[in-house]
Order: C-alpha cells, then sequence, then structure tokens
C-alpha cells in the first residue's frame, strides 16, 4: 500500500514538473531564436524574461473557451487531449535517473513507439472536426508525415534493441556503460533525430501547421485552452524525443568516471536533454521548410533504405562479433 | 460464485470495452466516429493481449493497427469528405435472408468462444506463461519461416501495385510541361 503511495506520488510529481517545464520552454525558445538571431526576445516580465511563459499562460486563460458551432463538438474537444495524453503518457516508461522512472515496462521502447503512433490522432482529429479547409489539409498532411516517418522511426532504434537485446529502456541505458551507442549506432541517431522532428511536427518539418500557405494548419480554429494544449504536446514532444535520444544513444544518466561524480545522476540527464531541445530550437532557426512531396520523397527513398541497410549492418557486426566482442 | 482477482477485473473491463466499442462501430452513423471507436476497440484489445501475458503482442497490436492502418483509414475518409451522416447512401435492409449467411457463421465462432471460456485445461494454458518479443522472433524465423516469406512477397505485390499506381503517367507529364512553359513565360 505505502509502496503504491509512493508510486502515485512519484507520478504526480513527474507531471507536476514537466508541464511547468513545457511551458517555459517556449520563453526559452523565444529568447534562444532572438539572441540567435541578433535581437533581444522577450525579455520585459521578470527578470531577463523568465515570466514571460506565465503572463502567456495567464492571457490564455483569460480567453473565452470557444467551439466553432460548424466544428464536430466532441472529436474538437477530444483531439488536443489525446496528443496531450499520449506524450505524457510516453514518459511513464522514461528511466530519469537510477531510482527515478514511473515503470519498468518490459516492452518501454515499444509503448514509446505506440504513443508516438497514437499523437496523430489528436492532429488528424483536430484537422477533421474543424470542418476548414486550412485545417483539413494540415490534418491530411500531418497523417502521411507521420505514418511515412514512424516506420524508418522504429527501425532506426532497432538497432540499439539488436545490440542490448531488450526492450527495457532501463536496461538499455545499463548497457551503455562500457560506451554510449551513440558510437556504434551514429547513422541510427540520426535517423532517429529526423523521424522524431517529423513526429513532433516540428519545423523544418511543421509542415501539417505551415503558416504561409496553411494559416496555422491543423489548429487554425483553435483558442484558449484548447489552443494551449497543442502547445502544451508540442513542447513536451520535443522534450521526449530529446530525453529518447539522449536514453538510446547518450548514456542516460550515465557519465565517464571523472564527470560522473561531479554532479547527481539526474542532473546529468536534465544537462543532456536540455543540450538536445536547445539543438531542436537551433534547427527552427535554421532550416528552411521543405515542400510536402520533398519531403515524403526525403523519408521514404533515402531515410528509409539508410534506416535497412544500419541495421542490417549492425545485425552483420553483432552476430561477427564486431562491436563489443 | 467465482471471486475475480484484480488482473481479472481488469481482463473484463478492457474486454467489456472492447465488445462495446466494437458495437458502437457497427451502430453508428458517423463514419469517423465509427473509427474512433474501433481504435477504442483495438486499444482495449490491446489490454486484453497484455494482461494475457503476451506483451508484444499488445505493442505491435497498437503500433501497427491503432497507430497505422486506422491512420490511414482516417486519411482516406478525410480524403473523400465523408464523415456526415451517410445512411443516406447505405442500401435499404432488402429482406432478413441476408441474414442468413452472417448468423450460421457468428454462431460457430459463438459455440468456440463458448468452448473456450468453458475449458479450464486451456485457459491454464492461455495465462499461465508470459510470450515476450524473443520467443515471437524464434518462432517467426523458425517454423513459421515460410508463411513469413509468403507473406513478405505478398506485401512486395502490393507495394509493386502501388508503384504501379502512382508512376508519373501522361497526365502527370503535362502538367510538370505546363509548369516549366509557366516559368519560360515569367523569363
Amino acid at each position: 500500500m505505502i509502496e503504491l503511495v509512493f508510486k502515485l506520488l512519484e507520478i504526480v510529481l513527474i507531471i507536476a514538473l514537466l508541464i511547468p517545464i513545457a511551458a517555459m520552454l517556449v520563453w526559452v525558445e523565444r529568447r534562444m531564436i532572438g539572441i540567435w538571431q541578433d535581437r533581444l526576445g522577450p525579455n520585459r516580465v521578470g527578470p531577463i524574461g523568465i515570466l514571460q511563459s506565465v503572463a502567456d499562460l495567464l492571457k490564455i486563460l483569460g480567453k473565452e473557451d470557444w467551439v466553432p458551432p460548424f466544428s464536430d463538438r466532441l472529436v474538437f474537444i477530444l483531439a488536443p487531449v489525446i496528443g496531450a495524453v499520449c506524450v505524457l503518457m510516453s514518459f511513464a516508461v522514461m528511466p530519469f535517473s537510477p531510482s527515478i522512472g514511473v515503470s519498468d515496462l518490459n516492452i518501454g521502447l515499444l509503448f514509446f513507439l505506440a504513443m508516438a503512433s497514437l499523437a496523430v490522432y489528436s492532429v488528424v482529429l483536430a484537422g477533421w472536426a474543424s470542418n476548414s479547409k486550412y485545417a483539413l489539409l494540415g490534418g491530411m498532411r500531418a497523417a502521411a508525415q507521420t505514418v511515412s516517418y514512424e516506420v524508418f522511426m522504429g527501425l532506426s532504434v532497432m538497432g540499439v534493441v539488436l545490440l542490448t537485446g531488450t526492450f527495457n529502456l532501463r536496461e538499455i541505458v545499463l548497457a551503455q556503460q562500457e560506451g554510449w551507442f551513440i558510437q556504434t549506432q551514429f547513422v541510427g541517431f540520426i535517423i532517429f533525430l529526423i523521424a522524431g522532428i517529423a513526429e513532433s511536427h516540428r519545423l523544418p518539418f511543421d509542415l501539417p501547421e505551415a503558416e504561409t500557405e496553411l494559416t496555422a494548419g491543423f489548429h487554425t480554429e483553435y483558442s484558449g485552452l484548447k489552443f494551449a494544449l497543442f502547445f502544451l504536446g508540442e513542447y513536451l514532444g520535443v522534450t521526449l524525443i530529446s530525453a529518447m535520444s539522449v536514453v538510446l544513444f547518450f548514456g542516460g544518466w550515465l557519465m565517464p568516471e571523472p564527470l560522473a561524480s561531479w554532479l547527481p545522476p539526474l542532473l546529468w540527464f536534465i544537462l543532456k536533454v536540455f543540450l538536445f531541445v536547445l539543438f531542436f530550437i537551433l534547427l527552427r532557426t535554421s532550416l528552411p521548410r521543405p515542400r510536402f512531396d520533398q519531403l515524403l520523397s526525403f523519408g521514404w527513398k533515402y531515410m528509409l533504405p539508410l534506416a535497412l541497410f544500419n541495421l542490417l549492418l549492425t545485425a552483420v557486426f553483432k552476430l561477427t562479433g564486431g562491436f563489443y566482442g | 460464485m467465482m471471486i475475480l482477482s484484480p488482473l481479472e477485473w481488469m481482463f473484463y473491463l478492457a474486454a467489456l470495452l472492447a465488445v462495446v466499442a466494437s458495437v458502437k462501430v457497427i451502430t453508428g452513423k458517423n463514419s469517423v466516429h465509427s473509427l474512433l471507436y474501433l481504435v477504442v476497440s483495438l486499444l482495449a484489445v490491446a489490454v486484453c493481449f497484455y494482461l494475457m501475458g503476451a506483451p508484444f503482442a499488445a505493442g505491435l497490436e497498437v503500433i501497427v493497427y491503432a497507430g497505422a492502418i486506422l491512420v490511414l483509414f482516417v486519411f482516406a475518409i478525410m480524403m473523400f469528405g465523408l464523415g456526415q451522416d451517410e445512411t443516406l447512401h447505405a442500401p435499404k435492409i432488402a429482406s432478413m435472408r441476408i441474414w442468413l449467411g452472417p448468423c450460421c457463421i457468428a454462431l460457430v465462432l459463438l459455440v468456440q468462444l463458448l468452448y473456450v471460456i468453458d475449458s479450464s485445461a486451456l485457459q491454464e494454458k492461455l495465462t499461465s506463461n508470459i510470450i515476450d518479443a524473443k520467443q515471437v522472433g524464434t518462432l517467426l524465423y523458425g517454423p513459421y519461416l515460410l508463411a513469413v516469406e509468403i507473406a513478405s512477397f505478398l506485401l512486395l505485390a502490393g507495394l509493386i501495385a502501388g508503384y504501379h499506381f502512382a508512376k508519373p503517367d501522361g497526365q502527370y507529364e503535362h502538367l510538370n510541361i505546363q509548369q516549366s512553359t509557366n516559368e519560360k513565360g515569367e523569363l
């Protein structure tokens, strides 16, 4: 019984920390883009603008929670919730540190992939339920994009699974004590990262919400709290893909010995994840958006064969004892 | 009176959800709502799989069926602009005779289901061991290798057919030519 209470407390604590972090990322992103583009960015609310997200939140809470009369009411309300819930669920299998982590599910990696594939319903249904042409086009793009990139997102991490022989994320982290998988699975990592950006439909792969052609894409008709939920889902998604890259390829909370004793494992994990989040933001500032057909042909013609080739090579090395004997 | 363990409660709850959702799939008038119920039904079946000791099958159920195939269904429905009440297009149920065939098939399934529920030996077999990904893999690439190969040939055929349909034909080239002349015109 006591164990159950502690588990529930842990879950509540993780959620209570993740959601404000996702909100803060909005400010971090705007501020960092500002600095990289030689501007200031939001710096008025609080010291160096750190309270900007709070101000945004207050504003968005004050807005009318409006459902367009021409929309499919039930699905319209359900869509943003699905997105946020699916991303939050994925954190259930995330090993944050040696002792922190909600569940050591044996199929942890599959669970993550399953939740990532369910998250697409949020965007597709939002596009459909809005009953508006911009939103519908955005939703259709999202469906095609995510289904395509999901295929080799799964394939890219199979190299890691081959090397460790498990889907359990905690065991995958522990298997990296002799060396992070980035050394042997560099190609897999690149493919996972690209697929991850496409899955969380962030720039440069934000075609479902491309402002220049679709106003705001799938969330054109959304406002107030429901719009905020989409935003929350997006920034949680960025955090999730960053954390997953760290767990799969960068040793999770592990660090080489002289560094490991400097900080507790959890802080190392957070530091690595933060670096990845910054990288995601830098990508947004520096890359243009591809055309939709370019995006799909890039996925199927280059990424998929590369992922298959990486898997084949890993299998050959594993069988001949090339990596770790 | 049988006393159910919490795990069994979970199982029957998920099973009930699956049945209710499946009924809603075929009684709904809005095709997107029906599809959503189908997703719920598949998720409930995945939970059943998990509780029966097949976590790998549960994971694949969600990833492949709920996460990929049904997304394509939704995609197709959105493409064709369906979704509202489609009973107008549905053929009128002509007579009771068309119910005869499906009823016979369903009856056979029902008898099988009752037998499975009744036989305790089979139930023990279902819940006693956990089947992980490795076991599935060794079975697929051991005794069932031929079946896997045949299935992959079938998929290859589908892929080639898909390529054939999507291949740029005369109409597409015509569009390309038009586009290039437009660009020249601008120059």
